[in-house]
């Protein structure tokens, strides 16, 4: 059995994902970055922290002008403790606890980070307090962790943030999320043999015991029955051009670094599925529904879809529109 | 309301399923039930699958997931982001119809290609808790702390639950984590991973998929020689927020339970999607059953792919039932941090 191929990948969004947070959520970032802990008061009475745009009971709204201060301390009503911080993720590079802290005069806890040496630290029940950033940009973290307090301490201020003055600055409006996931992906059995088939040059393709479609790159199953493509077989590396747009974006594809091109699907010789690819060797508005083209290997074949480079036309007469009618 | 039963089942699991891709890890589990089921792959009326798209970084996984069921001529087919079981539960609606008579239903999902438990943290309210990065263990930590707190219950009913599940994990083939002679007391051993929980409180990391055959009235009687059918089905969602929720009890699950019936006769058999081991003694508390029934093959302790363990069990009891080692049971499957949405399905022999 053909070893399967692995490929990284990442999940990433450039810059972070921007989020507009809305008036209720803003006002409490708000308050976090100028060092006020808030949440909003309930139609029953009850305090809610953090807020939401709704009571998450009775999903009636909340406003604004229901905000009341709260905290800044706080009781730990559960908690559980991190042995291995997270890089790039966790706020926090040492172990550290995440715990739904209730701040007092709330009703609600909010889930938050406790910052003990060790889980021998922590305890249900316990008083915490806010140790604010002095960077605060108006998100969750501006909150560094919540840290042990016995009541009766004096509060400790929220350092100022230098150079900044709340008055000259509007209330947060949203919040940049950032985060990337990582995986490690498997081509799987067909995906693997066509891709090893690339780097010698042939397209693999397969096809059903009972079938004679012939699928080329196949993912494993012939996809108008879900049969596996058990059957090996290669197909040529020429054939039709079924279907084809002409790309005026600037940067889609590092094989085609100038625009205008041509991307098409190919009727490969020998194959019941359709190919995508470029076409080059030929200007744009040459290119044609029919016309027969066959593929540019790289010098350096891989196990890599990016071995066919480009297709280019053969010079041979166009196919006859019965011979791909079935393709489009 | 039209009976609903399922007529077939088959999983399967792995660690790591490097050798083979979605499709190819699909194919053979859809094949298995389908030709269990008795009914031609051209006459299922509907197919309907769950997978989660962030398992492999790519949008519209189950796209190429169809490439396992063959979709040509085109059929009448569709998605949900989430466990498979709430694929079955669209199935079990659109049966109702009367639009179509039988539905596949699959499940599927390989978290061996990323951190799932990080992965996980994306479903999570983006503006106050997602920042924070806490992984679906952490959330799970809390709800365990908070139970054993109220509950007067303690690490070692953990490690009992934990331990049961091993043994009960070495007679099911698909057990990724197994042990017939699992104790508490060595469990209780093992290092803490997220304190209150260890490694063998949380499930094992598991590729898988799942697929069920579903028919309605005459049909499965004719294709079934004992059609274990859908008595009641519901599913109940709690706020995002954990600290809005009561973490010591499961009251969704407890609706749904209700709205299902699962009161309404003795359960047999009980398969909880516990993937925790306090989530077992929490949700057969919600579900008021005997937790001597519960998660015999194991549970998702024993083995857990992701999107498709809750199909899996309502898949293992409906085989109890069909094979005749039991008559009445219930499947409960959830989704979301610490048990914040839970689908509950009770299940009898004709």
């Amino acid at each position: 059995m053909t070893e399967p191929l692995l490929a990284r990948h990442s999940l990433e969004y450039p810059g972070g994902y921007t989020r507009s947070v809305g008036p209720i959520v803003g006002r409490f970032l708000t308050g976090l970055r100028d060092g006020r802990l808030e949440g909003v008061r309930l139609a029953d009475g009850r305090v809610l922290v953090p807020p939401t745009e709704y009571d998450p009971v009775t999903a009636a709204p909340t406003s604004v002008d229901d905000f009341v201060a709260v905290g800044p301390a706080g009781t730990v009503l559960s908690w559980s403790w991190v042995d291995a911080p997270r890089p790039e993720k966790h706020r926090l590079d040492r172990p550290f606890a995440f715990a739904l802290i209730r701040p007092d005069g709330a009703d609600t806890a909010m889930l938050h980070m406790v910052d003990v040496p060790s889980a021998a630290g922590m305890s249900t029940g316990m008083r915490v307090i806010p140790r604010w950033r002095v960077e605060r940009v108006g998100g969750v973290a501006d909150i560094e962790a919540w840290v042990p307090y016995a009541d009766g301490d004096p509060i400790p201020e929220v350092p100022a943030i230098p150079g900044f003055d709340a008055m000259d600055h509007d209330d947060v409006t949203g919040i940049v999320s950032t985060g990337r996931l990582d995986f490690e992906i498997s081509a799987g059995a067909a995906t693997s043999r066509f891709l090893l088939g690339l780097a010698e040059g042939k397209i693999i393709g397969g096809r059903a015991p009972g079938s004679e479609d012939v699928y080329a790159a196949s993912r494993g199953t012939d996809p108008t029955t879900g049969e596996p493509t058990s059957v090996e077989v290669e197909v040529r590396d020429s054939g039709i051009v079924t279907t084809f747009c002409i790309v005026n974006i600037p940067g889609l594809s590092d094989l085609a670094p100038e625009i205008p091109y041509a991307s098409a699907q190919v009727l490969l010789d020998g194959a019941n599925n359709t190919f995508f690819g470029l076409i080059r060797g030929c200007e744009v508005d040459e290119v044609r529904m029919g016309m027969r083209v066959r593929a540019k290997w790289r010098d350096d074949l891989a196990a890599d879809h990016r071995s066919i480079e480009w297709w280019e036309p053969t010079g041979e007469p166009d196919a006859a529109y019965d011979e791909y009618k079935d393709y489009l | 309301m039209r009976d609903v039963a399922v007529v077939s089942f088959a999983y399967s699991t792995s660690p790591k399923e490097l050798a083979h891709n979605e499709v190819e890890m699909i194919v053979p589990v859809v094949r298995e039930a389908i030709a269990a089921s008795g009914i031609a792959r051209e006459e299922i009326g509907f197919t309907c699958s769950g997978s989660l798209d962030y398992l492999q970084g790519g949008p519209f996984s189950f796209v190429m997931g169809l490439d396992a069921v063959g979709a040509w001529p085109p059929i009448r087919e569709s998605h949900v982001e989430m466990d498979g079981a709430w694929a079955l539960y669209e199935a079990w609606v659109a049966i109702q119809t009367g639009e179509v008579d039988s539905a596949l239903v699959y499940g599927f999902g390989k978290p061996s290609q990323g951190d799932v438990h990080e992965i996980m943290t994306l479903q999570y309210d983006p503006y106050y808790v997602a920042p924070l990065w806490p992984s679906m263990v952490d959330m799970a930590a809390l709800q365990a702390r908070a139970y054993l707190d109220a509950s007067g219950r303690t690490e070692r009913d953990l490690a009992e639950v934990a331990a049961r599940a091993l043994r009960d994990g070495a007679s099911t083939p698909q057990a990724i984590r197994a042990d017939a002679n699992a104790t508490a007391d060595a469990l209780l051993a093992e290092p803490m991973v997220a304190d209150p929980l260890r490694a063998s409180d949380i499930f094992p990391t598991t590729d898988g998929a799942a697929a069920i055959v579903l028919a309605a009235d005459d049909l499965a009687r004719r294709v079934s020689k004992r059609p274990v059918w859908i008595r009641g089905i519901d599913h109940r969602i709690e706020p995002h927020a954990l600290g809005s929720r009561d973490l010591t009890r499961s009251e969704s699950t407890a609706i749904a339970a209700r709205a299902a019936g699962v009161g309404n006769g003795p359960i047999d058999v009980a398969e909880v999607h516990a993937q925790f081991s306090h989530e077992v003694l929490i949700l057969a508390e919600a579900l008021g059953v005997d937790p001597a029934v519960v998660n015999p093959s194991g549970g998702p302790l024993a083995a857990n792919g992701v999107m498709s363990a809750g199909l899996v069990r309502i898949g293992e009891v409906a085989r109890r039932i069909a094979a005749g080692d039991a008559n009445r049971g219930v499947a409960h499957v959830t989704s979301g941090p610490a048990l914040q949405q839970n689908l509950v399905c009770v299940l009898e022999g004709e």
